[in-house]
């Protein structure tokens, strides 16, 4: 009895919780990480000059989405010709002014591939501070204000935790602990941080191999857990600990996260796979899979029943989120880096790597483009919503869309 | 600065050119170094505020895996207080520090400096251009201090750039270099003569790689040589051995012969026969050492390179090293660092190691793995070894052989 009193009450508070966070952006694919907000229902769905409420010159290259937290827009950038002055911007949400900046000089190596950039993984925020990684590894704590809560320098820490073509990996917040995946080919581990003095909480071996998927949030027992995906498949931990729940060891995809609803993860594995955690530990329970749907760069998108993805060729994809089963598809532009987002608008939005925004009406039986509007500029980030207002970011600029205020 | 290269633990240390202070010595030095900044603060400025040297010191104090972060964060909010007039014992304060606690020091800087401009209060413009004309000081701070000085006075600051020419901070020399790679390309359209000259003024100061290319570009646009290997300072002349087996990745932990008993005339066993020393050199302007030329295009296979770098002293070098395969350096016998990832990219000066060559023969050993990848992206099997100052300007042995004998 007491077990189900203590998971009811901790079901209840994670959806307050999440409920609280879902005006606002506070990690990569948003609150759940799955890419859908709830809310935001006035969001705009013509994507145009008029719709533009402001755009903003970054100093710096990035990847990264936006952070939005309260009337402040965050992200992260790297400038200089290797890359080796790390920025965090804040931006007012009211008209895209820099309300201020701090630089850090990279402690740890800035090589990567040509196509991201240093500052590739998304800050995340317990609304209170900004935490930022880049793909040097160097790992910042600050407040609202700008104020230096703590630093680690991971490479100086874990000399052989690189990857020679850039790090992207997403760090999130459970648990009160901030968890990153630094997986690569040599030095590769996971670890939660305390919140408040960035020291190890928990540090994990992980398998040596290159990999540039972001920690996933899920449910399981009515607890927030993590999932860490890996070329060898998906491992469930507690955020708090480190210690492994359960372990899917069928393989998985190093590029596309995954995505939970609930208890449910998709996973980007032998096409695409659904599995709940088995109480028990071990191999969590298969719920189906579909092979010939393979999301590519872009990680999928869970919006209540259906699951979003796109493929190499740039095909939506529109499946049942119980079953698998093919709902629709549509030939969209890409190809995509980054991520397809939505909000409780029935729509959903996407953004090519040429820059071309595209919005797609969900409602009816097939999804419909019915707006595009062409940024100019490679895209290569996951756009973000809050206060029904759409944020995408590429090396030079910092848009902002939503409606026009009478 | 003091880098310990005995160990494999403090072989952790290696990949960055500040390590972390963690002995009570060092952090006594680091202490020592903040009071004596305050020394110096030039007569006729404001006292900076009070407490000052023990917050730099608190902040100086944070080391590896997240020590003292709870401590410089108080300190830090001490800090962020202060008067205009600390900004030069700050910015002082960065060249004695760790790379962590130097980030806390900008940081701190950055806060008091906005600070300062939202209340309208002056910067403290002399004590920055005298900190940024002091040479002996990081070449991080005094770029800072330059871009602070540019939000004051921009058309003033802007002029010191030419003087930037010869300056240890690589940034401040880019922004002169790029000043006169823009006069030779005016020139270009005159007089290739004049062109020339300028561009090999512009090659004299470069550092950055980019920048390098360019001009070297510009070189042969022209018709002209230019010995980028000397300029560079990499290692051609190698002697190799191999190949010795990397089944399942397991050679990059495996101690073949060469690592126990370096002899240059010794026979060994190795994959599939034996194996001996031969020479290897390289015409390639970036210095691009081919294994897959004496060998041939094989897979799962590990060999050695081994050079002689005749040191004309003592002194403080990087060993600055490009290669997508796994690979392991010794320097006199001592492992400096090691790296198992395949293919994930090559550059110049990927790997930059800080090493201290003694006087006369220095022996550099050099382990390279190629994987069983089949790829046609996997199939080099090179690397680019060169030897610089901290700014990486060459450091030439003194038994360098001449530009044509390697050809």
């Amino acid at each position: 009895m007491n077990t189900l009193i203590t998971s009811t009450t901790t079901v209840i508070l994670w959806i307050l919780a999440n409920a609280g966070a879902s005006a606002e952006w506070h990690r990569f694919r948003g609150p759940e990480g799955n890419g859908y907000v709830p809310g935001n229902s006035e969001l705009v769905t013509e994507l145009g000059k008029p719709t533009t409420a402001w755009t903003a010159p970054l100093p710096g290259r990035g990847l990264g989405s936006a952070i939005i937290i309260g009337d402040k827009v965050f992200v992260s950038a790297a400038s200089g010709p290797e890359q080796n002055k790390l920025l965090i911007l804040c931006f007012s949400d009211r008209d895209g002014s820099e309300l201020w900046r701090r630089s850090f000089w990279a402690t740890g190596r800035t090589m990567c591939h040509k196509k991201t950039c240093v500052a590739a993984p998304a800050p995340t925020t317990d609304g209170k501070y900004l935490y930022v990684l880049w793909s040097s590894n160097d790992l910042v704590a600050v407040d609202l204000e700008g104020n230096l809560k703590w630093m680690r320098g991971l490479t100086l820490d874990y000399p052989n935790a690189s990857n020679s073509l850039g790090m992207s990996s997403s760090p999130i917040i459970a648990d009160n602990t901030l968890v990153a995946q630094v997986e690569n080919d040599s030095e590769s581990f996971a670890a939660g941080f305390d919140l408040q003095t960035g020291v190890n909480r928990w540090k994990i071996d992980r398998p040596k191999m290159a990999n540039w998927t972001s920690p996933v949030t899920m449910q399981m027992d009515g607890k927030v857990i993590v999932a860490l995906q890996s070329g060898k498949g998906v491992m469930g931990i507690s955020p708090s600990t480190g210690s492994k729940l359960w372990n899917f060891s069928n393989g998985a995809a190093t590029i596309p996260s995954g995505a939970a609803a609930g208890d449910t993860l998709i996973i980007p594995s032998r096409g695409i796979t659904a599995v709940k955690p088995n109480p028990l530990g071990g191999e969590p329970v298969s719920l189906w899979n579909q092979k010939t749907q393979k999301p590519a760069t872009a990680s999928p998108l869970i919006m209540e029943d259906v699951i979003y993805f796109t493929n190499s060729a740039g095909v939506l994809t529109a499946a049942d989120r119980n079953t698998g089963k093919r709902l629709w598809r549509i030939r969209m532009k890409g190809p995509f880096s980054g991520s397809p987002v939505a909000c409780q608008n029935g729509h959903l939005y996407f953004f090519n790597e040429d820059g071309l925004g595209q919005v797609v009406n969900i409602t009816g039986d097939i999804g419909e483009v019915v707006s595009e509007f062409d940024l100019g500029e490679t895209i290569l980030a996951t756009p973000s919503i809050s206060q029904n207002s759409l944020y995408i970011r590429s090396d030079q600029t910092l848009w902002k869309f939503s409606a026009k205020k009478e | 600065m003091d880098y310990p290269l005995k160990t494999e633990a403090s072989m952790q240390l290696m990949l960055v050119t500040i390590s972390i202070p963690v002995s009570i010595t060092q952090m006594r030095k680091c202490l020592l170094i903040t009071f004596c900044a305050f020394a110096l603060t030039p007569a006729g400025q404001a006292e900076p505020s009070p407490g000052l040297p023990e917050q730099i010191a608190i902040i100086q104090a944070v080391g590896t895996e997240g020590m003292g972060n709870k401590e410089a964060a108080a300190a830090f909010q001490k800090l962020s207080h202060a008067e205009p007039s600390s900004l030069l014992p700050l910015l002082k304060a960065v060249e004695p520090s760790n790379a962590i606690a130097r980030n806390w020091l900008r940081s701190a800087i950055e806060v008091i400096v906005e600070r300062a401009t939202t209340e309208g209060r002056p910067l403290p413009l002399d004590a920055l251009r005298d900190f940024l004309n002091d040479r002996e000081q990081s070449p991080e701070a005094r770029r800072l201090a330059f871009e602070l000085m540019l939000t004051i006075d921009r058309d003033t600051t802007e002029g010191m750039i030419p003087s930037f020419i010869d300056d240890p901070s690589n940034e401040l020399r880019r922004d002169a270099v790029s000043q006169i790679l823009v006069r030779a390309k005016k020139q270009l359209a005159d007089s290739d003569e004049a062109a020339a000259q300028t561009y090999r003024q512009a090659l004299d100061a470069a550092r950055d790689v980019d920048q390098i290319q360019e001009i070297a570009k510009a070189f042969t646009e022209m018709g002209l040589e230019i010995d980028l290997q000397k300029h560079f300072g990499f290692l051609t002349n190698w002697k190799v051995v191999g190949p010795f087996h990397n089944l399942e990745r397991a050679g990059f932990a495996e101690r073949f012969a060469p690592e126990a008993n370096l002899k240059l005339d010794a026979t060994y066993t190795g994959k599939e026969s034996e194996v001996t020393w031969q020479p290897l050199s390289t015409s390639d302007p970036y210095g691009k050492v081919d294994l897959n030329k004496p060998y041939g295009k094989l897979k799962e296979v590990t060999a050695y390179a081994y050079h002689e770098f005749d040191s004309g002293k003592t002194q403080e070098v990087e060993l600055r090293l490009g290669c997508k395969n796994a690979w392991k350096l010794w320097l006199n016998g001592e492992l400096v660092f090691g790296r198992d990832e395949y293919h994930r990219g090559q550059r110049i000066d990927q790997y930059k190691m800080p090493v201290t060559l003694q006087k006369g023969l220095n022996s550099i050993l050099l382990k390279l793995c190629q994987n069983e990848q089949k790829q046609d992206w996997t199939v080099q099997w090179e690397f680019q070894l060169r030897v610089c100052d901290s700014t990486g300007t060459a450091v030439l042995a003194t038994n360098r052989p001449a530009p044509n004998s390697s050809k």
